[in-house]
């Protein structure tokens, strides 16, 4: 891209192709939990926009770190976070009931949310360190799986299945897009497809197995567990293609819409702007996502484009959890919309994603494209 | 990086692969793409029509208001059972989120006491969970207030301001008219009708209230609003106003019930007065009674217990349901069926005071004897020989025949179910009933309104009825102007003239009941005492001891005697005879022909008793609510309730044939008005016989 010569180049240098697009998402947002709130930039609006800006800062800073310092946090801050996890734990035991976040005075960290990046973050480094003779070899797949293993255990004792679903998939597409051999992803798929349902009838409980009845047919149990789903569909469904206007969405307002500014935000966006309005917002995380794949092919070794991708990845969970979920196609867990639903960490989690993918990007153009 | 140097064709490979899946998951995420737009037009656009409709029934709350249940009045217009507007709280279970701590809360809110919590927590407990349980009616506006605006913080509490039952005369009217209670789930089952579960709305449970449930009940009204998913109300769209149900007009004079009930004290037993032109029913009183106000808001534990424990029965409606062998009440009829077969009423025979039939004696109450007894005698003297002597002539059928015509042993055709019938008994009767032969002494026992005979109040105010006019009449409960004048009877004007004339000499002659004259001048009353035995005399005189063997009193009576108008029966339970009965009779009638009379007398007893009926009533309950508060057992749920109260009666037998010789042993004065004596409900034998 050649910059034109009025517009200094730090400016121009910056990837605006989708810091606009992101803009307008968290704008758009913004109005969302405005009219969810009954009209009123607080509780939600005016923080969401707020914290947007700031972490947008905070995520071109980021893009300007060299990608040595990257690789030199990779691991002890994968250890930190480690630590922090199994300290939310501790303290919530004394505490006597779940914590998942720790209070640092000026704002709430939930470490579970930074080990997202965190985990796509050490094993682009374990990859890029490892030899590559030994990429189909156990040492590429017995170390990546423990370091899985510890976070992802920890998170789901929180108990928190949808990040510590976040992270294993993250982890696992890691090990994907690293080149481990595909008979361990499909024999693992069969293995998991076997092991399903011998899993339901012989293993689960009877609550375990009705709540996975219901996720299949949320409508048999319309007041009880389907209920969330049940009423994410009708918002949607009723809001039609353009919606019931502004301000207008009878479900988030007389409250039948749970969690309608945190994980069901998209049916309260939904309700009032149609499909006109979700297709917007697809098209917003088409392009931020399909950039994102492209910096990570154009990426200039492999520690970089693993890191890229997999920061892809992480984002594309979210959206995809989160959208299955609220159109009735994914069980409810709890995962936000990125840039929509209202909440500090998740958007810190996705901003730290969308500025590595712009370090990646700045060190690509830095540095021309070898073979790694 | 060295290793890649070595090994350049490795690190190409993986770089492709890197690339390879890099486009899979580029694409899968294209795919996923697309199945979310899918997905999305498939709910927004395809399934539209469907979520825009389920929408709008969340949005809009559609609720019912329960409507205005139809007046029940008296024959003047007057209001036996009307509507009292009032602010209520109810919750519904199901809704609940923390039941306990919204009961606690409710409980400070709205002050209720203990046992009123229990009641509570069973009725949710019964609940099936969808079904409003009623927490409070009749609050203050300060109260309701209060409970409203915590509502956001009670979620399933319903509090608004609605109608409620109220019943002006309370307990007087109780088993006349009924009550009122929320459906159970057995209605609910029968009536798959969302009203039946909207909060505030109540159906009939008992007599007349349920008889005529589907005419009183009306058309409810309808809000619609815009609620949230909790309930809480954003803004009415519109309201349909509720159709009050249809009034009942019934042949009850209102002042008479109330009289009549309030007379009745502390005794246990029923009044039933009639018109004598119409058969029209004025006044169908059972006492105790419980009091259909509270009962209509629930029936409470203490209440439940203090009903249940009391043995005068409240819950029991004696008037149809309660038996007695009817005494000498019946020598009447059972003249007047002499009369018919040809027996001259100037017969005599000699009564010594007993006569023998077959190898026993059967005595006549007065054992001194009545010497030289025709026929008035017999009836105003109330001669057991005379009639004894005479039964043995003319037979048991033409007897029997008789009281059957007279409306005894026959059920009539009133909106209550479960009218108990009695028994009159005649030798066909008794071989299909105990395979036995009549015997001559059954007839001698029958003809005095003892043994195997058993008649309910009512059947006694029809049959006097139906003797001092000489219409057969048809009782009547609900009035009809337009109704066909009642039929004769066919009795010939000379027989019921003497039968008549021989009543009134039973009070203002030398009957058995002289202390029944009625303080009108001009205005003369007829009457017949009878006093029937409970137990055996081996077991006691029937006068005193324990309530329960004390004999049951009754008087049969009508006024004017000699252009009748009125008639009333009254039977008074373990009164010690009939002197228990006519003074209530006595006042009753006097109420029909000078009201402030009546109520002076009223008044002083009323005194005596501890206050009107409302006080004593209230007095009884602080006194059970102080021992027992929330400790009392749970009450049952309404028909189950009916059915206990019900239960011990429905046998149309005796449960021990009084078979023995039936003389009902002379009747003590009742307590003389001007000094009533401390303990009016135990009459204290003075030795006079004024039978």
């Amino acid at each position: 891209m050649m910059p034109r010569a009025y517009v200094p180049q730090a400016l121009a240098r910056q990837p605006w192709q989708v810091i606009i697009p992101l803009t307008a998402l968290t704008l758009f947002g913004g109005t969302v939990l405005y009219s969810a709130a009954g009209g009123r930039l607080t509780p939600w609006a005016g923080m969401h926009v707020a914290r947007f800006f700031g972490f947008l800062v905070m995520a071109m800073l980021l893009a300007r770190v060299p990608q040595d310092w990257f690789k030199r946090v990779a691991l002890p801050g994968y250890a930190v976070l480690c630590a922090l996890l199994v300290l939310v734990e501790l303290i919530g035991r004394i505490g006597g009931g779940s914590q998942r976040w720790l209070n640092l005075g000026f704002m709430t960290l939930q470490p579970s949310e930074l080990m997202k990046p965190g985990i796509v973050l050490v094993l682009a480094w374990f990859y890029a360190m490892l030899p590559l003779n030994e990429v189909r070899a156990w040492r590429a797949i017995v170390p990546p799986l423990v370091m899985l293993a510890i976070p992802a255990g920890l998170v789901m004792l929180q108990p928190d299945l949808g990040t510590a679903l976040a992270i294993s998939f993250g982890a696992l597409m890691m090990m994907f897009i690293a080149g481990l051999p595909l008979w361990l992803f499909v024999g693992g798929g069969l293995g998991a497809a076997i092991v399903a349902p011998i899993m339901f009838f012989f293993v689960m409980h009877d609550y375990q197995r009705k709540r996975v009845l219901v996720f299949l047919d949320p409508e048999s149990d319309p007041l009880g567990s389907g209920y969330h789903i049940t009423q994410s569909k009708i918002a949607i469904g009723s809001g039609g293609i353009f919606g019931k206007g502004f301000g207008n969405g009878s479900q988030s307002h007389l409250d039948y819409l749970p969690e309608a500014h945190t994980d069901f935000v998209f049916a309260t966006m939904a309700e009032e702007w149609g499909m006109v309005g979700g297709l917007f917002v697809l098209a917003v995380f088409a392009v931020v996502l399909s950039w994102g794949l492209n910096v990570a092919l154009r990426a200039p070794d492999r520690f970089s484009r693993l890191l890229a991708a997999g920061m892809v990845t992480t984002i594309f969970f979210y959206v995809c959890i989160n959208m299955m979920m609220v159109m009735g196609l994914a069980p409810v867990v709890g995962i936000p919309l990125p840039f929509l639903s209202h909440g500090g960490s998740s958007m810190m989690t996705n901003m730290i994603c969308i500025g590595t993918i712009m370090a990646v990007d700045r060190w690509s153009r830095q540095r021309p494209r070898g073979l790694g | 990086m060295k290793k890649s140097e070595k090994l350049p064709m490795t690190a190409a490979r993986l770089t492709q692969t890197f690339e390879r899946r890099t486009f899979l998951l580029g694409a899968v995420q294209g795919g996923v793409g697309l199945l979310l737009a899918g997905r999305l037009g498939y709910l927004a656009v395809a399934e539209n029509a469907k979520y825009r409709a389920a929408s709008e029934s969340n949005r809009v709350n559609l609720s019912l208001i329960p409507p205005r249940r139809g007046w029940v009045l008296d024959r003047n217009g007057n209001a036996l059972a009307s509507n009292r507007a009032d602010f209520r709280v109810d919750l519904i279970p199901d809704r609940l989120i923390d039941p306990d701590a919204t009961l606690a809360t409710l409980k400070g809110l709205l002050d209720l006491p203990d046992d009123h919590m229990a009641d509570i927590k069973d009725k949710i407990g019964k609940s099936r969970g969808f079904q409003p349980v009623e927490v409070a009616s009749k609050l203050e506006w300060d109260k309701f207030a209060a409970v409203s605006v915590r509502l956001p913080e009670l979620p399933g509490v319903i509090p608004q301001r609605g109608y409620s039952r109220f019943y002006p005369a309370g307990a007087a009217v109780g088993h006349l008219v009924g009550y009122v209670g929320p459906a159970s789930a057995d209605d609910y089952v029968r009536e798959h009708n969302p009203l039946l579960i909207t909060p505030g709305f109540k159906i009939g449970k008992d007599a007349l209230e349920k008889a005529f449930e589907v005419r009183l009940r009306g058309v409810p009204g309808a809000r619609r609003v815009e609620a949230t998913a909790s309930g809480r109300v954003v803004r009415e769209l519109g309201t349909r106003e509720d159709v009050p149900g249809q009034p009942v007009q019934l042949t009850i004079h209102a002042g008479l019930q109330e009289y009549a009930a309030r007379r009745m004290g502390l005794e246990s037993g029923s009044v039933v007065v009639m018109d004598c032109l119409t058969g029209d029913v004025l006044a169908m009183v059972s006492m105790p009674c419980y009091d259909p106000n509270s009962f209509s808001d629930g029936i409470g534990r203490i209440e439940w217990k203090m009903l249940s424990e009391d043995d005068h029965v409240p819950l029991r409606n004696k008037v149809l349901r309660g038996l007695y062998p009817p005494g000498s009440t019946v020598k009447p009829m059972v003249a007047l069926s002499f009369l018919e077969a040809g027996l001259d009423p100037h017969a005599t025979v000699n009564c010594a005071g007993g006569l023998r039939v077959g190898n026993r004696v059967f005595h006549c109450w007065n054992h001194h004897g009545h010497g030289t007894t025709d026929m008035m005698k017999g009836i105003y003297q109330s001669c057991d020989v005379y009639f004894y002597h005479f039964a043995q002539q003319i037979g048991m059928d033409t007897i029997a025949t008789m009281m059957r015509r007279m409306g005894l042993g026959g059920e009539f055709p009133l909106p209550y179910p479960g009218q108990s019938y009695g028994t009159v008994p005649d030798p066909a009767w008794k071989l299909r009933k105990y395979h036995k032969e009549w015997a001559v002494y059954d007839t001698v026992n029958a003809t005095i309104g003892q043994g195997y005979m058993l008649v309910n109040p009512l059947q006694q105010a029809v049959y006097v009825s139906r003797l001092a006019s000489g219409l057969k009449h048809m009782p009547r409960i609900v009035l009809d102007r337009h109704a066909p004048p009642p039929p004769s009877m066919g009795f010939a004007q000379d027989h019921l003239d003497l039968v008549h004339a021989a009543m009134n000499e039973v009070v203002n002659g030398r009957g058995t009941a002289g202390k029944a004259r009625i303080p009108i001048p001009g205005v003369l009353m007829a009457g017949k005492t009878g006093t029937a035995q409970v137990v055996g005399l081996n077991m006691g005189n029937g006068k005193g001891g324990e309530w329960k063997r004390r004999d049951h009193g009754h008087f049969i009576c009508f006024a004017p005697f000699d252009k009748p108008r009125y008639a009333a029966a009254v039977v008074v339970e373990h009164g010690g005879g009939s002197g228990a009965a006519y003074p209530i009779a006595r006042d009753v009638m006097t109420y029909l022909f000078d009201q402030t009379k009546a109520m002076a007398v009223l008044d002083d007893y009323e005194r005596q008793w501890g206050g009107t009926l409302q006080q004593r009533m209230a007095a009884k309950y602080a006194a059970y609510a102080a021992k027992y508060g929330a400790t009392a057992p749970a009450a049952p749920e309404d028909e189950a309730a009916n059915q206990a109260a019900n239960q011990d009666d429905r046998d149309d037998e005796p449960a021990t044939p009084q078979t023995d010789a039936a003389s009902p042993a002379p009747e003590p004065d009742p307590a003389p008005i001007a000094t009533p004596l401390p303990a009016a409900p135990a009459p204290t034998p003075t030795g006079g016989t004024t039978q």
